[in-house]
């Protein structure tokens, strides 16, 4: 009888379940090229060079994110402005820029190496590509549009998110300086053209707030 | 015989097979889409309408796969053991009426593949037979996996259809009691359900046998090779047990015939203990037709009760052991039907000759 028993409460489980799914309480799958979830704040996507609300290039070729890439997948060669027609407001910038995506392993210390937030990190991660050529992106790819978007690789599919698209300059945004309380909600970000503006990143508590988690 | 009682045969066994196909696509499906709510998933929902037509395309898939025939296999043996396997399954539902007699220009129509007298024999012989394809296919694939599922089908079809012949007794000794002699006809003993009692219970063998029902329920699971009884195909242990070494249509036949089982044996549960296609038709209050194909529909609800029970228990209760599935079948479910046959043909004796002492 006993085995009757633990039948009946196991299948009183499953039976739950079955009707909480059916009525929607419990589906959590997020059907996801049709549904796109929300992504947090400080996602690591592919990378952007970012440009200056006037259009300059923010790169000015120092290869420091080269330097400090682990994974050894940057490549750039800076070049000197024309100082009649510059490409960035520095001495130099990056006229070759490369990224292998097939060995970057998004840890984003590129975007942390860079002293001119050049380089960020978008919200985009569809990178998928049928041969290893695709998977190195070139500057013509990385490079942000002078009216802000980013180019994507696949610019027709349904899977380009263009609100990401558009904001561009995903977590360096995000980011207080060295977490210091003082810096919370306070923008420290230099603008980049188009309409990728941010409000600053919420402070933790604000953040527990509106997820309704105690922050575990 | 006249033409038309032959068109008529040809038409009930084209529609035993039309119907047990039908209702294959729609169990493989339906039986994905249940497991799939119970675990907080979707479930199929790319092919068709809610993905009602993911059978079909798996079907076709597997139609125009390669039959890969492995270099060390019984060639007779493997090639036989599909069929062995689909068609006592296709033989089992032959047994079964699913819907009330009509009369057609003069010729009654029973809607059964056949009315045998000795329906419940054929369907024990029957079953024992799908065990053959099993253990055939099991042994032909010349590998081990399937060797092992093979010799445990044989181990765990007769303990547990020891078991379920049992179960039958009971139900067939209580028949015996509702009308004029004893039957083995499926036919007679869905028309012995027919009524109710004290006005409201329906005359279903359910009620004065639930602890055979019990353990008829155990054990067509068993007899099926279904969760939690699976040892034959137990995928994690044996990779996919007897076919594991069958591809493509051949495969496909495997599974077709684990899904007519299941009808199958769904619809004998329903005949033997839920009263068959027994039900109000409401003649007279509704339409004609409809209280003509009530009948069926009462037994297809009854059906998919039991279908739903199965996919349930799927859902529910992780893999037996060995030991634990032969202690079950031998230590328990044997001795608690002879118990019940007991005290069942106790109780009816009392009921026809009065206490011995009075």
């Amino acid at each position: 009888m006993g085995l009757i028993t633990e039948l009946l409460k196991g299948l009183r489980v499953t039976g739950r379940t079955m009707i909480r799914t059916i009525t929607g309480r419990e589906r959590y799958t997020t059907e996801y090229p049709y549904q796109m979830r929300e992504k947090p704040q400080r996602f690591h996507g592919r990378h952007v060079l970012n440009r200056y609300p006037d259009g300059m290039e923010k790169c000015i070729g120092c290869e420091l994110c080269a330097g400090a890439c682990p994974a050894d997948c940057i490549y750039v060669r800076g070049r000197e402005n024309d100082p009649d027609d510059p490409t960035s407001p520095g001495e130099r910038y990056g006229y070759v820029y490369e990224i292998n995506m097939l060995r970057c392993i998004f840890c984003g210390l590129c975007v942390e190496a860079c002293p001119t937030e050049a380089i960020t990190m978008t919200h985009l991660f569809e990178m998928s590509t049928t041969n290893r050529q695709d998977a190195i992106y070139t500057r013509d790819q990385l490079l942000m549009r002078p009216d802000g978007s980013v180019p994507h690789m696949f610019p027709d599919d349904e899977l380009a998110d263009e609100k990401d698209l558009l904001t561009a300059d995903g977590w360096v945004r995000a980011t207080a300086p060295s977490g210091i309380a003082a810096y919370e909600g306070v923008q420290m970000w230099q603008g980049t053209p188009g309409p990728a503006s941010w409000d600053p990143e919420p402070s933790q508590d604000e953040r527990d707030r509106r997820s309704g988690t105690d922050g575990g | 015989m006249s033409w038309a009682l032959w068109g008529i045969v040809v038409l009930r066994v084209v529609l035993v097979f039309v119907l047990l196909l039908g209702a294959t696509i729609i169990n493989v499906w339906a039986e994905r889409k249940i497991l799939a709510d119970m675990q907080s998933r979707i479930g199929p929902n790319r092919a068709g309408p809610w993905g009602i037509l993911q059978t079909v395309a798996d079907g076709l898939k597997l139609f125009f796969k390669e039959s890969v025939t492995p270099k060390k296999v019984e060639l007779g043996m493997y090639m036989l053991a599909p069929f062995l396997a689909v068609i006592p399954a296709f033989l089992i539902f032959m047994m079964v009426p699913f819907g009330a007699p009509f009369t057609i220009g003069g010729e009654e129509v029973v809607l059964q593949g056949a009315d045998l007298n000795v329906g419940l024999l054929f369907i024990l012989a029957m079953s024992s037979m799908a065990v053959y394809a099993v253990v055939l296919a099991g042994w032909s694939s010349g590998s081990k996996y399937p060797l092992i599922g093979g010799v445990r089908a044989t181990a765990q079809a007769i303990s547990y259809e020891a078991a379920m012949g049992m179960a039958m007794v009971a139900v067939v000794m209580f028949t015996a009691t509702q009308g004029e002699g004893g039957t083995l006809s499926l036919a007679e003993i869905v028309a012995r359900q027919d009524g109710t009692w004290f006005g409201i219970v329906p005359r279903w063998n359910l009620i004065p046998q639930v602890v055979a029902f019990v353990i008829f329920m155990i054990a067509i699971v068993a007899e099926t090779n279904r969760a939690p009884f699976d040892l034959v195909e137990a995928e994690q242990e044996l990779v996919g047990g007897f076919h594991t070494e069958y591809s493509g249509m051949r495969f496909a036949m495997f599974f077709l015939a684990e899904y007519v089982n299941i009808f199958s044996m769904s619809a004998i549960a329903a005949t033997l203990f839920l009263g068959g296609w027994n039900g109000p038709t409401w003649e007279g209050t509704v339409p004609a037709f409809v209280s003509a194909i009530l009948p069926t529909v009462w037994f297809l609800v009854k059906t998919y009760a039991v279908i739903f029970v199965f996919f349930w228990i799927r859902a529910t209760l992780p893999r037996l052991r060995y030991d634990q599935l032969m202690t079950l079948g031998w230590k328990r479910l044997i001795p608690a039907a002879l118990t019940w046959i007991m005290v069942s043909s106790i109780a009816i004796g009392v009921r026809q000759f009065g206490v011995p002492w009075g």
